[in-house]
């Protein structure tokens, strides 16, 4: 059954009602690298995992968004997650099951998940400069 | 990539990037014909002549972080790999039409993968522009066109609101299923 663009009337008003809720509090910002380079290596389902659970949570709070190649291409996919000061934790390596738990320790719970940041992959300590070319 | 799907995103994000107001997406299927045709056409800065000629080559890019750029030289590859063509037109200043086809029943035509998905995520990139999504197999077709969406929205709620990406999704996937059945 093909569904009909009139089903958006009631989406409109129930996001009104959200957004009324949402004033006010800054959260976190989330930005998944979808350039050739993330999008080879899977970023897509990554971003539609984080979506799917920002809005099945109730995250009303958090941002979710797309950047261009963020040059750091072998290490795709790449979600940043920014939050209220600023400060920014860089997760590589992304799967949509790793993304769930970025969701549920990070975004609720405001813990890093650490063994998924930059300077862990597949376990091993990446030393930044070996990453300047 | 994996998916035609993941090219058309990829592709998209050109066309995003060049300041694009309209960007329209077709993926027509005609199964006597043979062919799977994909069009993203935009109507954002374009390319010079001297870009143009150098774009499918591997070393050619606008991207600062990396000195290699493979969208398009990937995307062209694939079709030329599936008895294909490719072709781009570009004008400075009028936009850009990149046209990929493929023999449809190639066997090294990758599979088209999650158009809503796709979909889906472009939408969340869009910010002001438009998007025209025209999917179509064997005459029937369907399409998404964010301008509608967004009218219907109103001024209050952005299109790129996670309840209305996830509807635009099942929307999509609606639409695709319900030109398949015919």
């Amino acid at each position: 059954m093909k569904k009909s663009l009139a089903e958006l009337e009631a989406i409109r008003k129930k996001t009104l009602e959200q957004i009324n809720l949402r004033t006010g509090r800054e959260g976190f910002r989330v930005v998944v690298g979808m350039a050739t380079c993330g999008i080879a290596a899977g970023a897509r389902p990554v971003l539609t995992k984080i979506m799917e659970l920002v809005e099945k949570e109730k995250l009303t709070d958090v941002t979710v968004s797309q950047t261009g190649c963020i040059g750091l291409c072998r290490l795709e996919p790449i979600v940043e997650v920014v939050d209220d000061k600023g400060e920014k934790t860089t997760y590589v390596k992304v799967n949509p099951e790793k993304a769930e738990r970025i969701v549920e320790e990070h975004l609720k719970n405001k813990h890093v998940v650490k063994e998924y940041t930059m300077t862990v992959v597949d376990g091993t300590l990446i030393d930044p400069k070996v990453e300047e070319n | 990539m994996k998916e035609l799907s993941l090219h058309i995103l990829d592709i998209f994000y050109n066309s995003l990037s060049a300041g694009a107001d309209t960007i329209k997406i077709g993926l027509d299927t005609d199964t006597v014909k043979d062919t799977l045709t994909i069009t993203i056409e935009d109507n954002g800065k374009g390319m010079s002549e001297t870009f143009l000629n150098n774009v499918l080559n591997p070393f050619t890019t606008t991207r600062t972080t990396r000195k290699v750029g493979l969208g398009l030289p990937l995307f062209s590859e694939a079709a030329k790999a599936c008895n294909g063509s490719f072709d781009i037109v570009s004008q400075l200043g009028k936009g850009t039409t990149v046209t990929a086809v493929f023999q449809n029943s190639h066997i090294d035509r990758a599979p088209l993968g999650d158009m809503a998905e796709t979909v889906a995520s472009m939408v969340l990139s869009l910010g002001h522009t438009r998007l025209i999504y025209t999917q179509s197999f064997n005459g029937e077709s369907f399409t998404l066109d964010t301008r509608e969406v967004q009218d219907i929205l109103g001024e209050e709620v952005s299109i790129q609101s996670l309840e209305v990406i996830s509807w635009i999704k099942e929307y999509v996937q609606s639409g695709i299923e319900s030109i398949m059945e015919v």
